[in-house]
């Protein structure tokens, strides 16, 4: 027996730990699945043995793989087995094993509830602690079921650390197993006065999430939790305590005040200062809540997570205080900015509750800047529906100039790769229709667009965005008399191009083709010259036969008839018949908008039976797929087109004078406002921009809308202006009856829009046909090319050059202030720190001044670590790199773990886990140094800080991205720096009795004296002041300023070194590298 | 709390701790999709994700990243102390801490782990008492432990 337990403990030896599998699976990075394969042959195999302790190590590997991904659930009965071992050591590795493997349908499960319960009502408190930590990760109903009770008595236990599990463990019970909650639930009530604080917050931890799953029943606790609120000072259990009274409140509108002020101080707790807690204490709840939100963005403390939240509050806060969020604008705009998607979400979130008339245009303005800018279509499309979003909501209730919205949508027209086109297209299709003054100016613009409908469609990638053709075409179809050179419309819907469209919007084109084949006739058959006409139809007899052969059904079918049309109606034109009118007639009548309930309204005619058949239904049901409704005008475009071919003019006058009367005695109505007589002059007024057609749609694109901000602020500046004469006016009238008059900013009724939308909502009355449009024109013309942009561009372009120049100065700076410190350390005797090497198990610690670092060398790292002079908390470390490979090095990424004391200086702006790229690559065999300035706090102890070097090693047919770890071992030598001292200057300094003293002696070194102090000086950077025979003082200094005195001298093979020093710390570590440094040679 | 990752800047799984019984498919699923979410984060960007319906926060400490899934009700910052707590727990253990501690210790970090947080809770919110708790193991692991492991 006892031979057998040798012989397997021998049979260990040569099995593969954990770290050995994991060193084995990094070292076959090609063939890892092979490898891992052969490890599982292994491990099964150590599983067949009965050594328990092979057991355990096989499925400590097992585990590790587990988490690599690979199916280990066959070895779970042999995790049980491990589990029910009796040592602490193995049962431990079993639960970790379970925890990790097991699910709730793993069969054995149901084999461990015994040895579950064994090990907790274990007398040792570590096994049932690893049995509740194991149980916490694999409770099953059925396992809730048999250990409730158990587990309960455990919460009574005399050890803390097991009534803590315990009460941790029964929330987890409670949700597998619900019925145990009643007959514990005193127990747990108990533990909230625990004399364990661990206990107390578990307790609390455990109530606060069953509160938040039945807020009703814990009620009853609230002057406890409240007691236990005011009293605690952990943090923690403080923003459980928190959680649970919000849960609370809703019941309980009692609690409500003091939650909302407690909780968003503990909410900014870790991030205030305590003063401002106690200070704010006495304020109310809402400024408070304010304020906070000031300081978070203000602070800027820890700027990305508390911007986050603070945007998150302030969207929280926005719903019930939009004024106070609102004076936040720029603050908001900036968020804009920032780097992270998730900020600039919450931030356009924000944005969206804030507009108002008088910051639209600005925020939008901001908003396609960066549209322009954005990378990556998720967040494009995002910005482009919230531009539309921020615009339309409420029935445009804050736009006031509609020429500006219609080029902000052309502007957006030319996002690539954006799936929102259906969405510009039914706000140009809306927009369009309801503002009866913007159609010229919409008409204009769509007819650009179709004109220079190629550079939409010239991408197939870019098919989202050709919807908006869809509405181009429709509304230069529909507006065609407000088309400047309907002819040149025409020829750009009939090219051929356009059978490359989806079908739908062939459809439209083809459609509307003929509605302005209709108004070019019209305006042709003025003319005397009849040939004109002729070859317009001749046009669309040659065009059109590409639709008829289309394949979508319903451009074929419009297209054929179309085409049939016109065919006729060129016969008619050879007869030299005016037949312009009957065309138009075609599509005569004007298309207004309605509301999409209105149907509703519509009274039933007397003795109409709506229910009744009018014909008895066909035996079998035909199913017709109904399309959604999307909107309205889309859903006109379509169908439902009233014509009143056969209504003369005459009778559509005297119809439209009965209706008038019928509206003024209607109440319901919207009055027709005297301004609408002006509406002719208007539209005339209206400033049209040139557009430049050879250019494509940048040109007529991006200075428009600026160009409306400009012109609204020269708008509503004059507003103001007339205002104030006015105001002038009446306080001359009125003497000196009033004072000053604030004159600030504008409030948001000041604000005259400069065209009014048809507001068309299920108030609206059912046949809403005459609108009231109210129209005030701009008052002043736009200047043709607004110059704000480019100057602003330009002035950018300015900045960026001198922020260029600044930078180069800086790094020149830079090179200066090394190039002068390493003049001033060339002089003295090289320092040197070590590098070690972690690749291999046991890092060895060698002082020698090089050291290679990874084993199989793609690389030698040298280092040397000196102090600098100028500045007592910076180390400078060099580094050698020298490619000892064939390959080609580069990407090289050097990063070092900080430690509380020394911290590796990164560039303004990096993170603190940043790496810092190596400045250069490195060519087979070829070395380079690099430079690395390290912030040091203290100095009297040597540190090791851990590293890595990732590089990427790059062969002619592959690159492998490959990581060194280092250490770098910032010996309390390096801080020393060679300094020469004078014997009366070092006599005084030995006198003056502010030296801490300290010896150490070195036995058997052989080697003569002078060796012996040139070495010291050497390593250890001190300068000899004076030497007798076989005696010397030796000095040296370190960068902050110690001052570090030997006295050496040598008998007979043995060294005996006297030291002083002010810091006795530093002292007895440079003396033991002393040592160390001697007793390696 | 649903479950803790570990994940290096490859994407390698590090440490896995699932705090809810999740099935070995969708566990697989959700790695791959967190590792892939959070290393396309930018450095110094926020370090919240929604996903699903739940909470992710992630923060790098040198070549790791930790990330920690949260209900939709918990709060952020205590997730984000969580885990620097655990990394603070980490680094006194190992001493300066590194990503090859945990990869060649994994068992350790869960057992530090265990004796921090259970079943997706805070189990000790007191640094000391953790530290000594594990200390307390290590000490009892290393008596009853004869022969390397």
């Amino acid at each position: 027996m006892a031979l057998k337990i040798v012989k397997g403990s021998i049979d260990r030896m040569f099995d593969k730990n954990l770290q050995d599998l994991v060193r084995g699976i990094r070292n076959h990075k090609e063939d890892e699945a092979k490898y891992i394969s052969t490890c599982i042959d292994e491990i099964k195999q150590e599983l067949k043995q009965d050594n328990i302790a092979v057991k355990a190590n096989a499925v400590c590997k097992l585990t590790y793989l587990q988490m690599l991904g690979y199916d280990v659930s066959w070895a779970a009965f042999n995790i049980v087995e491990v589990m029910s071992s009796s040592k602490f050591t193995y049962k431990r590795i079993g639960y970790l094993a379970a925890s990790q493997c097991f699910h709730e349908s793993t069969d054995v499960i149901m084999l461990t509830t015994n040895q579950i319960r064994k090990d907790l009502s274990s007398p040792n408190q570590y096994d049932t602690g690893v049995a509740l930590t194991g149980l916490s990760c694999f409770v099953t109903p059925d396992l809730a079921r048999d250990l409730a009770n158990d587990i309960m008595t455990l919460m009574s236990h005399t050890k803390p650390y097991i009534r803590k599990k315990a009460v941790l463990i029964m929330y987890k019970v409670f949700l597998k197993y619900p019925e145990s909650l009643r007959p514990a639930f005193p127990r747990l009530k108990e533990k909230l006065e625990d004399p364990d604080p661990g206990v107390q917050s578990a307790a609390v931890n455990v109530i606060c999430e069953l509160a938040r799953r039945n807020p009703k029943n814990y009620l009853s606790l609230a002057p406890l939790f409240f007691k236990l609120m005011t009293s605690s000072t952990n943090n923690w259990v403080l923003i459980k305590i928190i959680k649970l009274f919000g849960a609370l409140t809703p019941l309980e509108p009692r609690l409500c005040h003091s939650t909302s002020q407690m909780s968003f101080l503990f909410f900014l707790s870790p991030w205030l200062s305590p003063s401002s807690l106690s200070t704010s204490n006495s304020t109310s709840a809402m400024s408070l809540l304010y304020e906070c939100v000031n300081t978070v963005i203000a602070v800027r403390v820890f700027v990305v997570v508390v911007k986050y939240l603070g945007l998150l509050a302030m969207s929280k806060i926005l719903k019930t205080h939009p004024k106070s969020v609102q004076s936040h604008k720029d603050l908001i705009l900036q968020c804009l900015d920032d780097k992270d998607e998730s900020i600039r979400l919450r931030a356009l979130d924000l944005l969206y509750g804030m507009v108002s008339k008088k910051n639209l245009m600005e925020i939008v303005k901001k908003l396609m800047l960066h549209v322009d800018k954005a990378e990556g279509t998720t967040y494009r499309d995002e910005l482009l529906t919230k531009i539309i979003d921020i615009c339309s909501q409420s029935n445009y209730q804050y736009i006031t100039n509609f020429e500006w919205y219609i080029s902000i949508l052309v502007e957006l027209t030319r996002l690539e790769g954006t799936r929102h086109g259906h969405l510009i297209a039914s706000q140009m299709l809306d927009v369009a229709i309801r503002v009866k003054a913007i159609r010229e100016f919409a008409v204009a613009q769509m007819a650009t667009l179709l004109d220079n409908a190629h550079l939409l469609t010239g991408n197939t990638q870019r098919n989202g965005i050709c919807e908006v053709l869809y509405a181009a075409a429709w509304i230069c179809g529909e507006f065609s008399e407000h088309l400047e050179n309907p002819m040149q419309t025409l020829e750009a819907m009939l090219r051929p191009k356009v059978a490359t469209l989806p079908g739908h919007i062939q459809a439209v084109y083809v459609q509307n083709a003929a509605k302005l084949f209709a108004t070019v006739l019209r305006s042709q058959e003025g003319n005397t010259d009849r040939t004109a006409a002729q070859e317009t139809s001749q046009l669309m007899i040659d065009r059109l036969p590409l639709f008829v052969q289309s394949a979508n059904l319903e451009v074929q079918e419009r297209a054929s008839c179309i085409l049939q049309l016109v065919k006729y109606i060129q016969k008619l034109q050879q007869k030299d018949v005016e037949v312009a009118e009957e065309v138009n007639a075609l599509f005569a009548g004007e298309l207004n908008p309605v509301a999409p309930k209105a149907q509703k309204k519509v009274p039933v005619p007397e003795g109409l039976d709506l229910d009744a058949w009018i014909n008895e239904p066909p035996s079998e049901s035909e199913s017709e797929d109904e399309k959604p409704r999307t909107m309205f005008t889309r859903e006109e475009t379509k169908h439902s087109r009233p014509r009143h071919t056969e209504v003369d003019e005459k009778e559509l006058a005297k119809r439209r004078e009965v209706r008038k009367q019928e509206q003024a005695s209607n109440p319901f109505y919207i009055k027709s406002s005297p301004s609408s007589q002006k509406e002719a002059p208007g539209v005339d007024h209206i400033p049209v921009v040139q557009i430049d057609l050879s250019v494509p749609l940048k040109v007529p694109g991006l200075p428009m809308s600026d160009q409306y901000v400009k012109l609204e602020e020269e708008r509503r500046q004059k507003d103001r202006a007339d205002k104030k004469k006015k105001e002038k006016k009446k306080r001359k009238e009125k003497g000196g009856r009033r004072g000053k008059r604030d004159s600030g900013p504008e409030s948001e009724e000041d604000i005259t829009p400069a065209h009014m939308v048809d507001i068309v909502t299920e108030e609206m009355p059912p046949t809403a046909i005459c609108r009231s449009v109210s129209l005030v024109p701009p008052l002043n013309s736009p200047p043709c090319v607004p110059s704000t942009c480019q100057k602003s561009s330009k002035h950018k372009k300015k900045k960026q050059k001198k922020e260029k120049e600044e930078k180069d100065k800086k790094k020149k700076k830079k090179h200066h202030h090394h190039r002068h410190h390493s003049d001033g350390a060339g002089e003295e005797s090289v320092q040197n720190g070590t590098v070690e090497e972690e690749e291999e198990p046991l890092p060895t610690i060698s002082d020698a001044p090089t050291c290679s670092l990874a084993s199989p060398p793609p690389f030698r790292q040298v280092c040397d670590i000196q102090g600098n002079l100028q500045d007592g908390s910076q180390v400078v470390v060099s580094l050698i790199f020298e490619n000892k490979c064939d390959s080609f090095l580069k990407a090289m990424e050097f990063n070092v773990l900080d430690s509380l004391n020394s911290r590796l200086q990164r560039p303004d702006g990096a993170g603190p886990h940043d790496g810092l790229t190596v400045p250069f690559q490195l060519p087979p065999g070829v070395s380079n140094e690099a430079r690395f300035v390290f912030t040091v706090k203290s100095i009297v102890m040597p540190q090791k800080l851990k590293g890595t070097l990732a590089f990427i090693v790059k062969n002619e047919d592959s690159s492998t991205h490959e990581k060194l770890d280092f250490k770098l071992h910032f010996t309390c030598t390096s801080y020393l720096i060679t300094t020469p001292c004078y014997s009366d200057a070092f006599a005084k300094l030995l006198e003056s009795g502010d030296l801490k003293a300290s010896s150490v002696k070195l036995e058997g070194v052989v080697m003569p004296f002078p060796h012996l102090l040139a070495r010291i000086c050497f390593h250890h950077h001190f300068s000899v002041v004076e030497r007798i025979d076989s005696c010397a003082s030796m000095y040296s200094r370190s960068i902050q300023g110690h001052h570090v005195c030997l006295l050496v001298k040598t008998a007979d093979q043995t060294v005996s070194i006297d030291a002083k020093c002010d810091e006795p710390s530093l002292l007895s570590n440079v003396l033991d590298e002393i040592k160390l440094t001697f007793s390696q040679c | 709390m649903h479950f803790l990752l570990l994940f290096s800047r490859q994407g390698r799984l590090r440490l896995q701790k699932w705090f809810t019984p999740t099935p070995e498919r969708e566990k697989k699923k959700i790695i791959r999709d967190m590792t892939a979410m959070v290393l396309a984060r930018k450095p110094k960007t926020c370090n919240f994700l929604h996903w699903m319906d739940l909470k992710v926060v992630y923060k790098r400490y040198a070549s790791l990243f930790f990330c920690l899934a949260i209900d939709d009700q918990e709060n952020e910052l205590l997730a984000l102390e969580i885990l620097h707590r655990y990394v603070e727990l980490l680094d006194k253990y190992f001493g300066n801490v590194c990503e090859l501690d945990i990869i060649f210790n994994f068992e350790k970090a869960y057992f530090i782990l265990d004796e921090f947080l259970i079943g997706g809770e805070v189990q000790e919110t007191s640094k000391q008492t953790v530290a000594r708790c594990i200390e307390r193991l290590s000490s009892l692991r290393n008596s009853c432990r004869r022969l390397r492991l």
